[in-house]
Parts: structure tokens; C-alpha cells; sequence
């Protein structure tokens, strides 16, 4: 187990090298220049050459990722060139709303996704699954942003059960949680239904039946278990998405989360911001990906880590 | 149909008692309208306390569908009674609703079936899987379940119960998956054990100990046994009585004995002479000399090694071939017999070039090392495989013609109209029509599907055709007939066939010479009638006495009693087993020292 997370902790390691590497040549290609962002539109030459040499952006690339590079080993992601504080931060300041956020969505679309699935696997042809497959196809093409307008519109607006946006009550969160799980509810849907339609069709669920079982034993101790394995290796990936997920949702409900810093910097092209964001999504997917592994084990127990 | 009243008043000479069961006119039918046709049609049998009924037949017999309408588990939507009782008791099984249905299932009717490694649920222990069921029907706590549980374990002789209950199935075996499955649906004393097709999947040896078991437990609680199986030699070895099925319909039923001596029915004649029988092969063809080796074989030792800790270092080797010698003789038929782990397979594959291997390894004077990129492709062409299931080895989108021309393709040989001419002729050849080759295999019988993988196998006129299990999945009579099909191509073509099965009866019948393998190495090996006639080693011995015998007559008195699983091949690095050392015992008659 030791050596496993041990692996593991150095895989992690080389991953954040490779993420770390990749967006720094994107934004070092970016043809925004951030000494000008800063300098503003009627400065001269003359200032903004030498607030980019204040910043080091003159430098060569490899020069530049190297400083980078050398801070980030002594957990320091830069300063914010337009905020004046540490990014590291920013982003701690605004963390904990973004994971209460990711841990309601991961809720959500796990209740609403997985009962769906089952459902629609078990009245398999029926008319109720054909509805169900449909209604998880619409909201898997939706787009975030026209879903959570419409439940804006629908549950704040005009019934008003839910505050329009804000951070505070439990009742801030339902609708971005809801926005942003609703996506993921219909691919879990779809992936439960095919996982539980396959594993219904197991022998050992004939063996089950054949010993007489209640209909509910079968389905919760004998097929659940069993069909869930592909979509718990599913939620590590997942995370992934959420943080694209994010950065629209918090937007549209003025969520003070992750995604509304990282909106906001990509506008006034706040590199050091960029950067910390696209790293810290990196450490949450890796985490999310090792938690889901970690999981796998005590679900089904052929599952050994190696 | 009075052939068939004639012999049941045969089997009726059993003490008249009320049976347990008694099946009527039980119709089956799939589809609706005009497409609905019968699945099982018209049948009716009983079953008697204490007594086994075996229902025999090829697939396609209905022989399943009748197991799972007895225990309300047709699949939905699918097949159904149309017409018929199932009387169990004052019951009918065919009226009785789902919850009234759940009671009788796995309490008054349970079953085992064909497939231990995936009958059991992967995710829950083995104890678990025995206590709901007791749970299921009885009110007891789980203290009890546990003790019934433990109770029924022992009794179909599984060693240290109380740790196998807190095991997982893919910690066991597949004889002692089997063995859980038997002591799950015996553990409530259940009127009736319906047992589909239970040993199909499992070694010869192991299929003794778990039919001794299954009698065993049979006789001391008077349970009712319905058997369903393709293998006649298990039907000779625990029938009582027998239904003979064919396309749905009872073709003959009566006593066991008078069934086998003086079979009413043309199909049952043709189906028992179908079966392969230990003994028959060995009269043709005596004293058959071995021819010059077309491939030669050297200390061929195949690992697999397991990787763990931090670097991924080698942790341990699964020796799965563990030094192994012989020659293939030219135009003949060499055969690997053994249980299932013993390396038969991987032996072939090595030959084949499929997997890496250690040793030396030539074909037809050309060593396999050293060779050439031109040296080695015609080393390829030289050695051919056909597969054991024809489903899975044949690509479901190409056209047959083309999966037969592909080799061809692949070697640059001829050009298409060559190509497409030789193809027909190898069509023709195997018994297929020309025309066949614009079809999919989804369009063939599996039969017809082997047939085709044959031919697959014959385009590059090879020198060796290696033949791993390739019969196994066939039924007797279409086996029978593949069979005396690679007989006349080894004729026609010279070609030498390895040939490996599990299945004695089939080994006895195809070769000039056997070796018998046991954990990666050979333990005996010969001509045919050394190693059937006089095998030495009590491994070779031990094989062939758990081979069921298709003739009620020749039943053995006691099954072979328990012996342990084989034990593993698994072994730390670098330290590989002791080679077995082989003795000449006589003409050529190699065994190994005990």
C-alpha cells in the first residue's frame, strides 16, 4: 500500500511538471500582452517595456519557466499582477466555496444520474425508459450556461424558492450545484443503464433469483455493487470536467469560488492567476483519479493495487 | 410415438409412489403471430423421490428452457408456457404467481448450473452468498444461517469451511466454486435439485468428484434429481432414467439401461454412436511407428512473470511451461492431454510464436531462432492454429471468403482470381458450398463455422495444424463428423495435427501419439496404446478412470474420493521447478519417475 501511494505520489509529480509545462507555452504564445494589460492603453513604450522587464517577461522562455519553476518548488505560485497579493492566496481564499460547490454537484449528479439509470435499466423497453434516455440525452446537450439561465429564470426568478445568486445559505447552493450536476446526472444515467442492463444479465444474478431473493435484494446487494465500478473510475475523470464546469457556473450565479478568479484573470490576462488556477485543477484531478482507485478495491474485491 | 409409450412402460418397473414432479404437456413457444414457434413442445416426464432423471440432447434441445420453465425463470421478454403443467406437489408451478414462485425457488426446487466461474457474485463472500439464501426462506438469525451454511459446506467435503466462507468465488477454484454452488442450492433440503449441465465446464477429475458428491448427498436425503447434459457418459454413470430431447421434442425416455442396450429411436442410436468411447480408437491402427519429426521441441519452457512492489520488479513466475520435450511426427497426430493449467495450451501457443518462450523450437528443419524476417514468415505458414470456440475466432464483419483469403493475402500468395478459386476448392474440401463464401459467420452453425476456421487454417498448405480444443464446444454428432473431417485432410494433405483437448475420449480417437501433461511438464507420453493400453504414471491413470463411461453397465462402483486442488505453478524468481526426468520404459514409452 505504501509503495502503491508512494507510485503514485511520484506519477502526480511528473503529471504537474507536464501540465505546468504545456500552459506556460500556451500563455508564453499568447498574443496578449500582459505588460500592456497592465500599463494601460495610454502609456508609453517606454513604461510598458519597462514593466515587462519588471516582471521578467523579457527573459527567453526557458528562462521564464525556469524562475517559475524554482518559486513554485517553494510553494510560492507568483504574485497576481493586477490584485497585488499572493496567488496562492487568492486561490486559498476562494477554494473552499468552489469545493463545497463540486462536492453538491458530485451529489447531485450521482442521486439524480444513478437512480435514473437503474430505473431505466430495470423497465428496460418499457416506455418509462425510453422517457428517462431521452430526458438524460437533452440535458447531457444542453449547454451549462442555457441550463442554469432556465432554472435561474424558472426557481429564482419566478417562483422565487431560491436566491438569484450569491454565496452564503444552503440555499444559495442549489441551483449551481444543480447547474453544474445536472450535465454529469445524464451521462451517469446513460453509462448505469448499460452497466446495470449488462450486469443484470449476469449468471450470478440467475443464480440469485434462483435462490429465491426479493427482486430489491437483487437488484441493491447482488447488481448494484457490480454495475457501479465503471462509474466510480468515471468520477475521478469527472472532476476534470467540473473544473470547466466552474468557471461558467460561477459566473452566471456569482459564485466566489476558483472559476469566477479564473474568468476574471483570463480577461486581464493575470498570468501567475492562470497558472495557479490550471495547477490546482490539475492536483484536484490527480486527487480525484487516486481517491477513485483507492475506492475501487473495497467495492469489488478482485480489484488488488499495484 | 408408440416407440416411445413402449419404452416408458420399460422405466415404469420403479415402485409406483406419487412423484415429486410431473411435467405435462409442456409447450414452450417464442414470438407472436406468425412468428411464434415452439421451443419445446408437447413434454411431459416425472420424477420419483431419491431418483435421477437425466434430460440428454444437443443444443438447440430445449433441454435448458425446460430447467428454467420448472423454475419460473424464463427470461423476460422471451419465451414462455404456452400450454402444459408443471405440477410440484398440489401445485402447479405454471399458475403460480412471482411471490408465490419466489417461495418454492431455491427452498422446494433449487439449482446449479453450467458456468461456477460466473454463477457466483464476484463482490460478495462466499458465506454471504450461502446465508441469504437460508435467509431467504427461513427465520432464522445469522448465527444460524452461518451454522446451516458451515453444515452444508462440509458436506459436499469442502476443507477448512469456516475460512473458504470468508473467501471471495475468484479466490476458489473452479471444482470448489462448483462444490459452493451444490452445497447453496442443498443447504435448505430443497424436493428437487435441477443440476444444468454442472461438469460441463470443469476437468474430468474434478467432474468425478462433484457427480460422487452430487450422488452422495443424493442418497443420504433422498433428493429428486433432474440432470441436464450433452455427455452421454455422464448419463450412462448417475442416470436413473432418462428423456432423450431433440428440437424440442421428447425423442425417447425409459430406464437408463434398456435406453443405452437397445436404443428405440434412430436419433438416439445415431447420438450414442456419435460418442466418443475410450477403447474404440485404439483397435485401428496398432503398432503405427513414428514417422520423421516435422517440428521438434527442446526444453520449451514458457513464464509468465507477476510484477509488484515500487519498480515493478518481477515478484514471482507463473511457470506455465516448465521444460518440455517432444517431437511432432510427420503426417501424424500428436496430442497434449491434461487438465486445465497444465500448460497444454501455452505449449501451443509458443509453437505457434504467439507467446515468447525459452528452449529450442524447429519446424521442418528450420530453427525458430536465428531465423531470418523471410525464414520466419515461412515459419509462420508452416504452423497453423484452429481455436477452440468458432464464435469467437472468427471476425463478425468480415465475409467468410475473405477471412479465408486473408492468410493468403497476408503471405502475397496468387492473385485475387488465384486467390479467390483457391478459397472455393478449400470450401468445397471441407464440406461447404462455394457460394457460402459471401456470407457472414453470423449465418453459420457452429459446426460449419469450425469447418470454416479449417479451411482457414489449409490455405497455406501448412505442415503442422496445431488444434487447441477445436472440437470441445461442438456437439457429439457434429464433433464426430469434424473429426473424421481433419482425419481425411491429414490423408489427402500430409499434414501433422497437435492436437489438445481435455477430452480423452476424443484424444483416444485422433492420435498416433500422446503425451500427457501435469503442472508445465510431461508426466507420460507415447504411442496411443502405451499411454491408454498401459498408462504407467498415476497421473495418466488417475485421468483416464474419471473419464465417464458411455455403457450404465460399466458404472463404477465408488467415485474417486477427494483430492485437493493441483497445486500452483507459481514460484518465486529464479527458481524454477525440478525438470522430471523421463525413462524409456520400452519402445519409446517415456514416463516420468515417481
Amino acid at each position: 500500500m505504501a509503495t502503491y501511494l508512494f507510485r503514485r505520489l511520484v506519477q502526480a509529480v511528473l503529471i504537474l511538471l507536464g501540465v505546468s509545462l504545456v500552459t506556460f507555452v500556451l500563455l508564453y504564445l499568447l498574443p496578449a500582452d500582459p505588460a500592456r494589460q497592465i500599463a494601460g492603453r495610454t502609456a508609453s513604450a517606454a513604461q510598458v517595456a519597462s514593466i515587462r522587464a519588471q516582471l521578467g517577461l523579457d527573459q527567453p522562455f526557458f528562462v521564464q519557466y525556469g524562475r517559475y519553476l524554482a518559486s513554485l518548488v517553494q510553494g510560492d505560485l507568483g504574485r497576481s499582477y493586477l490584485q497585488r497579493s499572493q496567488v496562492s492566496d487568492l486561490i486559498a481564499s476562494r477554494l473552499p466555496a468552489s469545493l463545497l460547490l463540486m462536492v453538491a454537484a458530485i451529489a447531485c449528479e450521482l442521486l439524480i444520474g444513478l437512480t435514473m439509470g437503474v430505473a431505466a435499466a430495470v423497465r428496460r423497453g418499457r416506455a418509462s425508459d425510453h422517457v428517462l434516455m431521452v430526458g438524460s440525452f437533452v440535458t447531457v446537450s444542453a449547454p451549462q450556461f442555457v441550463v442554469g439561465l432556465l432554472l435561474l429564470y424558472v426557481f429564482a426568478v419566478k417562483l422565487g424558492w431560491f436566491p438569484i445568486g450569491g454565496y452564503g445559505t444552503a440555499s444559495h447552493l442549489v441551483l449551481p450545484a444543480l447547474t453544474l450536476g445536472i450535465l454529469g446526472a445524464g451521462w451517469y444515467s446513460r453509462m448505469m443503464r448499460s452497466s446495470m442492463v449488462d450486469v443484470l444479465r449476469q449468471d450470478y444474478i440467475r443464480t440469485a433469483r434462483a435462490k429465491g431473493l426479493r427482486r430489491w435484494t437483487i437488484l441493491a446487494r447482488h447488481a448494484l455493487p457490480n454495475a457501479i465500478l465503471p462509474v466510480i473510475a468515471m468520477i475521478g475523470i469527472d472532476i476534470g470536467l467540473f473544473m470547466s464546469g466552474i468557471v461558467v457556473v460561477e459566473s452566471v450565479f456569482g459564485w466566489p469560488g476558483i472559476g469566477q478568479l479564473a474568468w476574471q484573470a483570463i480577461q486581464r490576462v493575470d498570468l501567475p492567476i492562470i497558472m495557479g488556477v490550471t495547477l490546482v485543477s490539475a492536483v484536484a484531478i490527480v486527487l480525484g483519479n487516486l481517491l477513485a482507485d483507492l475506492v475501487a478495491p473495497f467495492v469489488d474485491p478482485r480489484i488488488k493495487l499495484q | 410415438m408408440s416407440a416411445l409409450r413402449q419404452t416408458e412402460a420399460v422405466g415404469a418397473g420403479a415402485p409406483a409412489s406419487t412423484p415429486v414432479l410431473t411435467v405435462e404437456g409442456l409447450t414452450i413457444t417464442v414470438g407472436e403471430g406468425a412468428h411464434r414457434r415452439p421451443l419445446v413442445e408437447d413434454l411431459s416426464f416425472t420424477l420419483q423421490r431419491g431418483e435421477t432423471l437425466c434430460i440428454a440432447g444437443e443444443s438447440g434441445s430445449g433441454k435448458s428452457l425446460t430447467s428454467l420453465a420448472i423454475m419460473g425463470l424464463l427470461p423476460k421478454p422471451g419465451p414462455r408456457v404456452e400450454r402444459g403443467s408443471i405440477r410440484l406437489g398440489d401445485a402447479d408451478l405454471v399458475a403460480l404467481g412471482e411471490r408465490e414462485m419466489r417461495r418454492v425457488r431455491g427452498d422446494r426446487i433449487a439449482m446449479i448450473f453450467q458456468e461456477p466461474m460466473t454463477s457466483l457474485n464476484p463482490v460478495l463472500t462466499v458465506g454471504r452468498q450461502l446465508t441469504e439464501a437460508i435467509e431467504a426462506h427461513r427465520d432464522v438469525g445469522a448465527a444460524e444461517a452461518r451454522r446451516l451454511a458451515l453444515e452444508s459446506l462440509e458436506a459436499v467435503r469442502i476443507p477448512e469451511a469456516a475460512r473458504r466462507m470468508r473467501q471471495y468465488p475468484h479466490e476458489l477454484s473452479g471444482g470448489m466454486r462448483q462444490r459452493v454452488m451444490i452445497a447453496m442450492a442443498l443447504a435448505l433440503e430443497p424436493d428437487v435439485l435441477i443440476a444444468d449441465e454442472p461438469t460441463t465446464a470443469l476437468d474430468v477429475t474434478i467432474q468425478a468428484q462433484v457427480l460422487g458428491i452430487l450422488k452422495e448427498i443424493q442418497a443420504t436425503r433422498g433428493t429428486a434429481v433432474i440432470l441436464i447434459t450433452h455427455d452421454m457418459g455422464v448419463v450412462a454413470e448417475v442416470a436413473d432414467r432418462v428423456v432423450v430431447m431433440r428440437q424440442g421434442r421428447a425423442v425417447e425416455s425409459g430406464a437408463v439401461a434398456p435406453l443405452f442396450e437397445a436404443p428405440q429411436q434412430d436419433y438416439t442410436r445415431a447420438l450414442l454412436a456419435a460418442v466418443p468411447r475410450m477403447g474404440a480408437g485404439a483397435a485401428a491402427g496398432e503398432g503405427t511407428r513414428a514417422n520423421q519429426p516435422v517440428a521438434e521441441i527442446r526444453d520449451l519452457t514458457v513464464r509468465f512473470p507477476l510484477k509488484g512492489g515500487l519498480l515493478g520488479r518481477t515478484v514471482a513466475e507463473v511457470h506455465a511451461v516448465a521444460g518440455v520435450s517432444f517431437d511432432i511426427p510427420a503426417r501424424q497426430t500428436l496430442s497434449l492431454v491434461g487438465e486445465s493449467g497444465c500448460g497444454k495450451s501455452t505449449t501451443a501457443k509458443a509453437i505457434a510464436g504467439l507467446v515468447t518462450y525459452g528452449g529450442h523450437l524447429s519446424v521442418d528443419g528450420r530453427a525458430a531462432q536465428s531465423l531470418s524476417t523471410t525464414d520466419r514468415k515461412a515459419l509462420r505458414r508452416d504452423v497453423q492454429m484452429i481455436f477452440q470456440d468458432p464464435f469467437a475466432s472468427l471476425d463478425p464483419r468480415m465475409r467468410v471468403g475473405d477471412l479465408v483469403a486473408e492468410p493468403l493475402v497476408i503471405h502475397g500468395i496468387g492473385t485475387p482470381k488465384e486467390r479467390r478459386e483457391r478459397v472455393a476448392a478449400l470450401f468445397e474440401r471441407v464440406g461447404l458450398e462455394a457460394d457460402a463464401m459471401r456470407r457472414y459467420p453470423h449465418q453459420f452453425s457452429g459446426g460449419q463455422r469450425q469447418r470454416i476456421c479449417i479451411a482457414r487454417a489449409l490455405a497455406l498448405r501448412p505442415k503442422l495444424i496445431i488444434a487447441d480444443e477445436s472440437v470441445s464446444a461442438l456437439d457429439v454428432s457434429v464433433q464426430k463428423r469434424v473429426l473424421e473431417l481433419l482425419k481425411e485432410l491429414q490423408d489427402e494433405f500430409g499434414i501433422a495435427y497437435l492436437f489438445i483437448s481435455h477430452d480423452m475420449a476424443v484424444v483416444e480417437n485422433i492420435s498416433d501419439r500422446v503425451a500427457v501433461m501435469y503442472l508445465g511438464q510431461i508426466v507420460e507420453m507415447g504411442t496411443r496404446a502405451q499411454v491408454f493400453g498401459a498408462p504407467r504414471h498415476s497421473y495418466t491413470r488417475r485421468l483416464i478412470e474419471a473419464v465417464p463411461v458411455p455403457d450404465p453397465a460399466r458404472r463404477r462402483a465408488a467415485f474417486p474420493r477427494l483430492v485437493g486442488d493441483i497445486p500452483s505453478a507459481v514460484r518465486k524468481p529464479n527458481d524454477p521447478p525440478q525438470r522430471l526426468v523421463l525413462t524409456d520404459v520400452g519402445e519409446g514409452h517415456l514416463v516420468a519417475a515417481e
